[in-house]
């Protein structure tokens, strides 16, 4: 998070001019490190007034669980919850845990999202001209887009970039695919482990990335690309395609102000359900319970999250808004990210998560079909297997 | 009399065995514990399933062993190729020859460098797309060869494997080189004045007395090789699917990505103790040839 | 028996070779080396585009700039102290050990010895968190000496046996002849042992620097506070979680390699004299 210091460090200062409060923020790289240290202080009774935790979902039930998270609810619902009200609902839902959820953690709301972020498909505009295509006209159907493909290879140029050496960032495409070939409820009945992943849905899902492979669509090394690796060759008008975050917004600019891209929806596949992209989670702040500086912290963040200093977060780092009064008020560069914020879908928001084993077999089983070792049916019968081990293991 | 010298030879290792007790075997002791329990590393309750998580280990977890092999594949590669190239690097270098200050300098480069860098340059050499290992192929007229290095599967744990010892040979280097200064070079000149050429003088002189060294070497390259993994995070993050996983890469997907303090715990113990049964091999190993040579 | 002409010819050919030899592998060193100097004379936009190795503007200023946005100061003057006293620290505290392990008898030498071999080879994940509990505890934590106890622990076992095997390989002549004069065992450690054991200490001394030089997980763990970082934590500045400023991060990465190259070639000039120094000190 290093890239936003000067501009955490400008709304410290800004506060301190305001209210007297001294806040500091300490930002730390590379994210590994940091979980650690937020782990080992948390061990030590030593976290800080305010903090972040990078992991999943279930790291997140289990800080509080282990009571070091303070529950914001009432602070968020005072004043007819008019602090809850100006946050995105979508941002806010992944620091909530709902009634009833599958972590067993009281009810809440426990986290401050302080920005928000989308995934999208983006295309380089250039390359789509030498390519012969409308640069105005993304491909809309999958044909479309495999047809593009093919075009990619004829021309030797390079297809879509990612970062999908980390499982993650394939998952994600995936999950876009699950969710709009069978929709939501059937995604989470899997999760509920009432659906195989031997289901023909998903088979099909995985067979995507096969035709996507085959079509030529892919750039070389997709497989084991890391994220700003990917970034690079996007910026500097090596491939046509690139899956990346809204961050990206701020990476190109820096690398190259002139590149001329766009940004389109997961072309469609089938008509039952809309399509899907993923968004919502960007940074999240948490208060210590056991701060003695509690009533301070919150104030803080009251004031860190309102109108006028969401506006200059975002403006000072190229992020998407958490307040939802300024999502009108964004750049253009970033209004295109916003805008399909209606079709983002995260798992933090499902209340149900997925055995992260599992998950680490999703994304490496695609990574085996998109160098053409495994099929589509042998991926989705070893996921299974996984799948059913680890609800084995759970209910031991 | 003998107490006291037996006393005094304890200082000398009392300030290492201080050192050692309170800062590696304390948390030792906590890890190697912690190895019998299913924890998350954040909540208090810790689950206690005895030897459960080595018993899975052993048993179930397939992508574990398959990541001990393909470290075992770097490491024999490092052990013969790296180590080669170190040892005729720094015998090069012992001789008496020009410009050899500036390659003993040049080197270690390698070793000193930052891992970011490496990585950015190898993924430029070896990009499968743009890389200049692809177009210097092409140039040379085997345009079939090109091919995307790390991420085709047939070829990216050896590339990794020979990243890593370009990234390591530096050690292999520095220490030989130590090592062959600590022959006496009036042995070398007695066997001039003997009349033994170039060959029989690195048999009978050279080698036997850079056994130890070389045994030295070789168990600084097991350990170092199997244990790495920072190279592997920044070209391939251990992929394509499973090709380029190895143990500490597994270890550490237990500890932060499923949150299993515990198992990573046993799976760091358990790992532990292969490295010490390799070291062992190593060591017999190299005793066998000492005794036979 | 050959001509001295032909002799000679073939001594040329085979210098030759071997020079080649060196020289492709030399190359392949300096290759990223050179990249990262240029690099760091680029801007953000021309780094990857223009892959020239001799860069179209040299924009020296991002030395400047890395100097000042990462606040290398500091953390450059915490670097040199935390190197300077493990690596000390080590030379004395391992070199103590390895001699005795090499040359004294007591009971449980064996054990000992193989405890510390044990610990080179079983890598404890997670021991931060241990570390970071214990040093709670012992009120180090946050501080510049538990860094460095820490330190010194992870980066012992390792000097012991490099130093055990070369003190096996040493003659005991000098070191007999030193005890008939009536030297005691620490002086004969220190005033003839070490002496002689100059290019491995070099080697200790290497290892241990760069270790600690690049080290930044500990640190990152056990500090709080900003004025106790070390040098790496400059670099991170530079390094965001979605932006990295790769000219200034290149910028960093040269002045931080510097000083260890630095070192290297102060060492190396013991590496190579060592023991022709010591053979004429008896």
């Amino acid at each position: 998070m290093t890239d936003r210091r000067a501009a955490f460090d400008e709304l410290a200062r800004r506060y301190e001019a305001r209210s007297g409060v001294q806040v500091k923020f300490e930002l730390y790289a590379p994210s590994d490190a940091y979980a650690q240290k937020v782990r080992a202080a948390a061990q030590g009774d030593n976290l800080p007034d305010i903090f972040g935790i990078l992991g999943e979902k279930q790291d997140f039930a289990s800080f509080i669980k282990a009571g070091h998270i303070l529950d914001l609810t009432p602070s968020m619902q005072a004043e007819a919850g008019s602090w809850q009200q100006s946050f995105v609902p979508k941002a806010l839902a992944l620091n909530e845990f709902p009634a009833g959820n599958s972590y067993g953690v009281t009810p809440g709301i426990y986290a401050v999202p302080i920005d928000i972020m989308t995934i999208q498909m983006l295309f380089n505009k250039d390359l789509f001209k030498q390519l012969g295509l409308d640069p105005e006209q993304p491909p809309q159907t999958f044909a479309e887009f495999l047809n593009i493909g093919r075009r990619i290879k004829a021309a030797g140029m390079q297809g879509l970039v990612s970062g999908w050496g980390e499982v993650w960032m394939v998952n994600c495409l995936a999950n876009n695919f699950a969710f709009h070939i069978m929709g939501r409820d059937k995604v989470l009945a899997t999760i509920r482990g009432e659906v195989p992943y031997t289901d023909s849905d998903w088979v099909k899902v995985f067979g995507l990335f096969k035709e996507m492979q085959d079509s030529g669509l892919l750039a070389d090394g997709v497989v084991t690309m890391i994220n700003k690796n990917a970034e690079r060759l996007f910026a500097n008008g090596k491939a046509v395609f690139a899956f990346n975050g809204s961050w990206c917004v701020n990476v190109y600019k820096g690398m190259n102000p002139g590149l001329n891209y766009g940004v389109m929806l997961p072309p469609r596949i089938a008509d039952k359900y809309p399509v899907s992209i993923w968004g919502g989670a960007g940074s999240s702040f948490m208060v210590n319970t056991r701060s003695p500086k509690k009533a301070e912290a919150v104030a803080f963040l009251q004031w860190l999250t309102a109108r006028d200093q969401q506006l200059y977060l975002s403006g000072a780092t190229m992020s998407l808004p958490a307040n939802k009064d300024c999502l009108a008020e964004i750049p253009e560069a970033l209004n295109r990210f916003a805008r399909d914020l209606e079709l983002s879908t995260h798992p933090n928001t499902w209340g149900i998560a997925e055995h992260p084993q599992v998950l680490e077999a999703l994304g490496k089983g695609i990574q085996s079909i998109i160098i053409a070792e495994k099929t589509p049916e042998q991926v989705a019968s070893e996921v299974r297997k996984v799948k059913e081990r680890q609800t084995a293991r759970r209910r031991q | 009399m003998k107490l006291k010298s037996i006393l005094e030879n304890y200082i000398f290792v009392f300030p290492a065995t201080l050192i050692f007790v309170i800062f590696y075997l304390i948390p030792f002791i906590w890890v190697f514990q912690l190895g019998l329990y299913e924890w998350d590393g954040i909540v208090p309750a810790k689950v206690f399933v005895g030897l459960g998580n080595f018993k899975e280990i052993l048993f179930e977890d397939r992508i574990w062993w398959d990541s001990m092999r393909n470290a075992g594949y770097i490491t024999l590669i490092a052990l013969t190729l790296q180590n080669t190239l170190a040892f005729l690097l720094a015998w090069a270098c012992d001789r008496q020859m020009r410009m050899k200050n500036f390659y003993r300098v040049l080197f270690f480069i390698p070793p000193v460098l930052s891992e970011v860098v490496v990585g950015l340059v190898w993924q430029w050499i070896l990009d499968g797309h743009y890389g200049l290992l692809n177009g210097w192929l092409t140039y040379a007229g085997f345009p079939a060869l090109a091919r995307s290095w790390l991420s085709d599967p047939h070829t990216a744990l050896t590339t990794v494997a020979i990243v890593h010892c370009w990234k390591g040979f530096g050690w292999g280097f520095l220490i030989f080189l130590a090592g062959l200064q600590t022959i006496p070079r009036e042995l070398y000149e007695a066997a001039r004045v003997d009349g033994a050429n170039a060959w029989s003088t690195f048999k009978n002189i050279m080698l036997p007395l850079m056994m130890p060294v070389a045994a030295l070497v070789a168990i600084l390259t097991i350990l170092g090789t199997m244990q790495g993994f920072v190279m592997i995070i920044a070209m391939t993050d251990g992929g394509p699917a499973y090709h380029t996983q190895v143990p500490v890469l597994r270890i550490l997907a237990s500890m932060r990505g499923t949150s299993r303090f515990g198992y990573a715990c046993a799976q760091g113990i358990s790992f532990g103790f292969i490295l010490v049964a390799l070291s062992f091999i190593q060591y017999r190993f190299s005793r066998w040839t000492r005794d036979s040579a | 028996m050959m001509k001295p002409g032909l002799y000679k010819a073939k001594r040329i050919i085979i210098n030759i070779l071997i020079h080649l030899f060196l020289i492709t592998v030399a190359v392949s060193c300096i290759v990223p080396l050179g990249w990262m100097v240029s690099s760091s004379l680029k801007t953000q936009e021309t780094i990857f585009k223009d892959m020239s190795f001799i860069p179209g503007e040299f924009h020296f200023e991002n030395y400047v700039l890395a100097w000042r946005e990462g606040g290398f100061g500091r953390y450059f003057l915490n670097s040199i102290v935390y190197t300077a006293s493990v690596v000390i620290g080590i030379i004395i505290v391992a070199s103590l050990a390895a001699y005795a392990f090499s040359r004294l008898r007591f009971p449980g030498r064996r054990i000992l010895f193989l405890m510390f071999m044990g610990a080179m080879m079983i890598p404890i994940p997670g021991s931060f968190v241990a570390l970071y509990v214990l040093l709670n505890k012992l009120h180090l934590r946050n501080t510049a000496l538990g860094y460095i106890v820490c330190m010194i622990s992870v980066g012992l076992s390792a000097s012991i046996f490099l130093l055990k095997t070369f003190f096996d390989k040493l003659p005991r002549e000098l070191e007999d002849a030193a005890r008939i004069d009536g030297a005691s065992k620490l002086g004969i450690w220190w005033h003839v042992a070490m002496p002689l054991a100059r290019p491995v200490l070099a080697v200790v001394v290497i290892f241990n620097a760069l270790n600690v030089w690049n080290e930044y997980v500990l640190a990152m763990i056990l500090f709080d506070s900003k004025n106790l970082m070390p040098l790496q934590r400059a670099l991170m500045v530079f390094q965001g979680e979605f932006l990295t400023n790769y000219p200034l991060l290149m910028a960093g990465l040269t002045i931080t390699a510097l000083p260890i190259i630095l070192v290297y070639l102060l060492m190396q000039k013991y590496i190579v004299k060592g023991v022709t120094a010591g053979a004429t000190f008896g």
